[in-house]
């Protein structure tokens, strides 16, 4: 991992669906709250993952979002062994009410306000809005001072981004936004955003992918997406890998054995499957062009904080003594 | 324990499958594998992928797949065991063309329809709204299965960070472009104190609207609800429609996932939205799941590499002895996997798809899956 990832503001965790990004994402805030950092997870997309993954039984339960129904949302600490971490869930939605409650003098027009059909006016009549929504939330979540009142401020936020293309066009939105001939606070504040998102020493984007062929592909089409907004990506992680015991020549004697033992067949199962990542791990280097860390395949039923943390010593090896895992 | 039939034999007279799960558990590869079961049992199946999977395109002989149904040569097929009156079709959901066709079939005439196509608001629903593409899959699903050349149609669910947005996504679409709320909402020809002063109060929240964004939402709204009024009616008799087609009777649910920690639990969150509403449920696919036989369970790695030094050397054997107490963990946390996601879905029999060496990139491996779901029965 590059050593200054988690100085940033913003840390934006993507890639394929089903890849691994809400782990890594919580393996990284677990990584920054080690270091002493200040550090909110921000789901994206309104579900609650990351929370019941490091706090089970805190109320947070899988697959359920964290806003309510009113659009409030939910900030909540979640305490990890000795460490806290910030969580919220994001939706447009909410960054919308949230948005017109501050902006604007319309308490009795809450319930208007709350019509999904009404959101989906809104969005529908203005390309980008959003994307836009969502990246002024998070913006505002990993700034120092924070424009929501009484909150608390944070030193990185931490992103669950949506999955590859979703990501790429609510980081270019508010660019986009700005640049377009719109007039108004939300152009002003998206050329504010943007410049963030813009800044390298601010903003890093995170790719992860598990070695197989379609999300590998889909990393380096993401990378391409990336590069076009002027956004380089910061770290590569390949999720799921398989220990890889054997050389050629093992290769070899396995296919060679007349043998027959079900250790022998596992093996040459998993000999070839590994070899098979190796390939894609490679492919995966020249696709993100950025340092890589890669992270075990872990064999739990359920994944809470002490596998995280597991996770977080392979990304984050200037804590943990083991430091040949992001090699 | 008298478990349920095999999955297939629970979809054989099926007229619609929907295949669903989260992402990256080989969704697409199972949908193509249960499309060719069905083939081989005889019916004519159009398979509708998501992903664009161009090398299990290549392995069906079909070129780059398109938003029409492809059929799969029947040569290429004779060998897999599909005979007439079994065919097997693909096409890969093109949502833009769906949506346009949906509204050229909705509209009344040529001049409606090309304003509805040209205007700015619908390119923008149409395109990548939320909820468009999961919207546009289940269209598609629609008019397919009205289409006299199929009997069954097996439908791959959109890659979307909630799978379950298609269950409600015609009717949060189509109750949009319905438009009856927002037309309340920016003046119909309502009349009465409460509506005028509603309606003040929304004038204030658009102009306040307009001046944070720039937008003039009142009036884009306006034309566009103007240019696309004579489909309304159409748009709430197809949500109602599609609505029906996926809680008939001959429609199937799958829920497919992988025995990872993440896909498994989405899984059990996805059975139990099923139930709350109303949809059926068919049955559970589980892939890529990591198989010791019961005889071998007990077999530990350290005896592995004594039986195996003589013939391997004692380095390589150690290793595989180690290859097989690793394998023999997850096989372990598999099957507490698998057993859990019985209990909680309520599928006593699921399918459980072994790890295969690759990827399902060509034909034989799409027929070794077939085999795993629908296994062949020895001639009687």
């Amino acid at each position: 991992m590059p050593g200054d990832l988690l100085d940033r503001r913003l840390v934006v965790v993507t890639g394929k669906g089903g890849v691994g990004k809400s782990t890594v994402a919580a393996a990284l805030a677990i990584a920054a709250a080690r270091r002493g950092r200040r550090v909110v997870v921000a789901e994206v997309g309104r579900r609650g993952d990351v929370a019941a993954t490091l706090a089970p039984g805190t109320g947070a339960r899988f697959g359920e979002a964290s806003d309510t129904a009113e659009h409030r949302f939910d900030e909540r600490r979640l305490t990890v062994g000795d460490l806290a971490v910030g969580h919220v869930s994001v939706s447009p939605e909410a960054a919308l009410h949230e948005y017109l409650r501050d902006q604007l003098p319309i308490g009795p027009l809450a319930g208007l306000l709350s019509s999904s059909r009404f959101f989906t006016a809104l969005t529908a009549a203005t390309p980008g809005m959003r994307e836009v929504l969502a990246m002024g939330k998070l913006w505002e979540l990993g700034q120092p001072r924070r424009r929501t009142p009484g909150a608390e401020p944070y030193d990185l936020c931490v992103v669950d981004a949506p999955a590859s293309g979703h990501a790429t066009a609510m980081l270019g939105a508010p660019g986009q936004f700005a640049r377009t001939a719109r007039v108004g606070p939300v152009a002003r504040q998206g050329a504010t955003i943007a410049a963030t998102i813009e800044d390298p020493e601010q903003t890093a984007v995170v790719v992860v992918a598990t070695a197989e062929e379609l999300p590998v592909t889909e990393a380096g089409e993401l990378r391409h997406a990336l590069d076009e907004r002027g956004l380089p990506v910061a770290l590569g992680v390949v999720n799921g890998l398989l220990d890889d015991r054997f050389d050629d020549a093992d290769r070899a004697r396995l296919t060679a054995t007349t043998v027959e033992h079900p250790a022998i067949a596992a093996a040459r199962h998993h000999a070839a499957r590994a070899a098979e990542q190796r390939r894609q791990l490679d492919r995966f280097r020249r696709a993100v062009d950025a340092p890589v860390a890669t992270l075990p395949l872990v064999p739990v039923r359920r994944l809470d904080a002490t596998a995280i943390g597991d996770l977080a010593d392979r990304l984050d090896p200037s804590w943990a003594p083991d430091d040949e895992a992001a090699s | 324990m008298s478990a349920a039939p095999p999955l297939v034999d629970r979809i054989a007279d099926a007229h619609v499958v929907v295949c669903a799960g989260p992402g990256g558990v080989g969704k697409t590869t199972t949908a193509a594998a249960l499309g060719l079961a069905l083939a081989r049992r005889g019916r004519r199946v159009a398979v509708v992928t998501i992903d664009p999977a161009r090398r299990l395109a290549d392995a069906l002989g079909l070129g780059r797949l398109g938003n029409d149904p492809e059929r799969v040569d029947p040569a290429r097929l004779a060998g897999l065991g599909v005979a007439a009156p079994g065919e097997l079709w693909a096409s890969m959901l093109d949502p833009q063309a769906t949506f346009d066709a949906l509204i050229g079939e909705l509209s009344p005439d040529a001049r409606v329809r090309d304003e509805v196509l040209a205007n700015p608001i619908y390119r923008q629903i149409s395109g990548s709204a939320g909820g468009s593409h999961e919207f546009t899959a289940v269209a598609r699903l629609y008019d397919l299965a009205h289409d006299d050349r199929f009997d069954v149609v097996v439908l791959d669910t959109p890659p979307s960070r909630n799978a379950l947005d298609f269950l409600d996504a015609p009717e949060r679409i189509a109750g949009f472009l319905e438009g009856r709320a927002i037309q309340a909402i920016i003046g119909g020809g309502r009349r009465g104190v409460a509506s005028r002063i509603a309606r003040r109060g929304t004038g204030v929240v658009l102009r306040g609207l307009q001046r944070l964004t720039g937008v003039d939402l009142l009036r884009d709204l306006q034309t566009f609800f103007t240019t696309i009024g004579p489909l309304s009616d159409g748009f709430a008799a197809r949500a109602t429609a599609v609505g029906e087609l996926l809680r008939d009777g001959r429609t199937r649910f799958v829920v497919i996932t992988g025995p990872g920690p993440v896909p498994a639990a989405e899984a059990e969150f996805f059975r139990a939205h099923l139930a709350e509403v109303g949809m059926p449920f068919t049955g559970l696919v589980v892939n890529r799941v990591a198989v010791v036989a019961e005889r071998d369970r007990d077999l530990d790695g350290e005896s592995v590499a004594t039986t195996l030094r003589d013939a391997l050397g004692a380095p390589l054997a150690d290793a595989v002895g180690h290859t097989w107490d690793a394998h023999r963990r997850l096989a372990a946390r598999d099957r507490e996997t698998v057993a859990a996601l019985v209990r909680s879905t309520g599928d006593d029999a699921p399918t459980v798809v072994p790890t295969l060496d690759g990827e399902v990139f060509d034909l034989p491996a799409l027929v070794a899956v077939v085999d795993v779901l629908d296994p062949p029965r020895p001639a009687a």
